[in-house]
């Protein structure tokens, strides 16, 4: 027996009144190993105005490289504030399994939700730096023009990171079908 | 990736593109640039797991999370999660909120001209059962305006949000109810141009699962991205 996916459909402007009773934005408590980093970020549209409502949701594996092991769920769920501002803590994930058996440069995974998208975007963070980024077959599928807005970069104190969402024009952000 | 299928494609014209003009908000938010085929990679086959630590069994009725009863017309939305091979969806978190009986949001940026209830947030969630099974008891949501064209009125509608088994299973849907005469001028419920994807939208009236002097049943079924055919059921 065959089905077909149920529509999608937007969350709306009032999604808040869903889905914030669940927000993550630490996601690893202290026992947790793992270098600690903080990623800060603006959701930006076609007008160049912050999105004040949208929701981020992260996953992301362990600092081994493991998903959803006991201690360290992975999954981090954030909205953007007035000025289209989110902020998330978490440990750097480890490299995990990839195209071909290869392994994966470190990365999480992005589901994007908001008002005028309906369905939600999908995007990575990789982290700016990292030798592994050279070799990821991820990466590699994507112009190496536009590479850039996959990467959080430091900002200030060390493991304190940027990257921002951009929905449309010259520096839009690279989002994936998958 | 040795050990794990991927999920399937959607059938050509089940699933929205992101720039809808109809739907005004998609103009300066959906992406102008092609999107990147991404390869799924042991990251978009895995996903968050959510427990009963987190979900209580009173969060599935939006009707007594206050000191009094909301007003409306109470109604209970079941239903099953399934994936594509009609494979149960067991033990996934399914989130809902939808309008009070007025077609009005408890949000700061709601500004319809119509009653709040002290009694009705529209918030509620629950875990499917092993069968893939959920059942809410709620209200009957009202129709409410918004400006994205002269007179629109948004359908009656309940928007949910699910995970499934993987990040590439996760899927925010809007449920709405039979006979309701604003779905043909819907931009979000028109979204896609194939019929048969629309119509699964609009829950069932249900009699079964009506309770006698009490509330009205609906059934609305979801079905969740499935694992493609393994060669083997191929063969067959
Ligand atoms: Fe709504």
């Amino acid at each position: 027996m065959s089905l077909h996916a149920t529509t999608s459909q937007t969350v709306g402007p009032y999604l808040h009144i869903g889905m914030t009773w669940l927000i993550i934005d630490k996601l690893a408590p202290r026992k947790v190993a793992g270098e600690r980093i903080s990623i800060a970020g603006r959701v930006i549209d076609g007008d160049g105005k912050p999105v004040t409502d949208a929701l981020l949701e992260i996953w992301q594996a362990d600092a081994r490289g493991n998903y959803g092991k006991p201690g360290f769920r992975g999954f981090g769920r954030v909205a953007t504030d007035a000025k289209g501002a989110f902020k998330f803590t978490t440990i750097k994930p480890g490299r995990v399994a990839g195209p071909g058996g290869q392994l994966q440069a470190p990365h999480i995974a992005v589901n994007i939700f908001m008002r005028g998208l309906l369905k939600q975007l999908v995007t990575r963070i990789y982290f700016a730096d990292d030798p592994a980024n050279a070799e990821d077959k991820v990466l590699e599928l994507v112009p190496a023009q536009r590479r850039a807005t996959l990467i959080a970069r430091q900002v200030g104190k060390r493991g304190a990171l940027q990257w921002d969402v951009i929905l449309q024009g010259r520096d839009e952000t690279v989002f994936f079908d998958c | 990736m040795a050990g794990l299928g991927s999920y399937r494609r959607p059938l050509p014209g089940t699933q929205p593109d992101y720039l809808f003009a109809p739907y005004a908000s998609t103009l300066k938010r959906a992406p102008t640039r092609p999107l990147v085929m991404l390869p799924q990679t042991l990251t978009e086959l895995t996903g968050p797991v959510f427990g009963r630590d987190e979900v209580k069994p009173g969060d599935a009725d939006l009707t007594r999370q206050h000191k009094g009863e909301p007003i409306g017309e109470r109604i209970i939305v079941s239903g099953r999660v399934l994936d594509e091979n009609a494979r149960p969806v067991p033990h996934t978190l399914v989130e809902i909120w939808q309008a009070n009986s007025a077609g009005r949001y408890p949000h700061r940026t709601d500004q319809h001209d119509a009653p709040a209830d002290p009694n009705f947030t529209g918030c509620g969630r629950v875990l499917t059962d092993n069968n893939g099974g959920y059942r809410f008891v709620s209200i009957k949501p009202g129709a409410y305006p918004w400006r994205n064209h002269p007179n629109a009125w948004r359908p009656a509608h309940i928007h949910f949000s699910l995970f499934g088994p993987a990040f590439v299973t996760r899927l925010v849907t809007q449920m709405y109810f039979p006979g309701d005469p604003l779905l043909p001028y819907d931009p979000m419920f028109n979204c896609v141009p194939d019929e048969g994807a629309r119509q699964r939208l609009i829950s069932a009236f249900d009699l079964d699962t009506t309770i006698p002097e009490i509330a009205l049943g609906y059934r609305f079924n979801i079905i969740l991205r499935g694992p493609g055919e393994t060669p083997m059921e191929r063969k067959s």
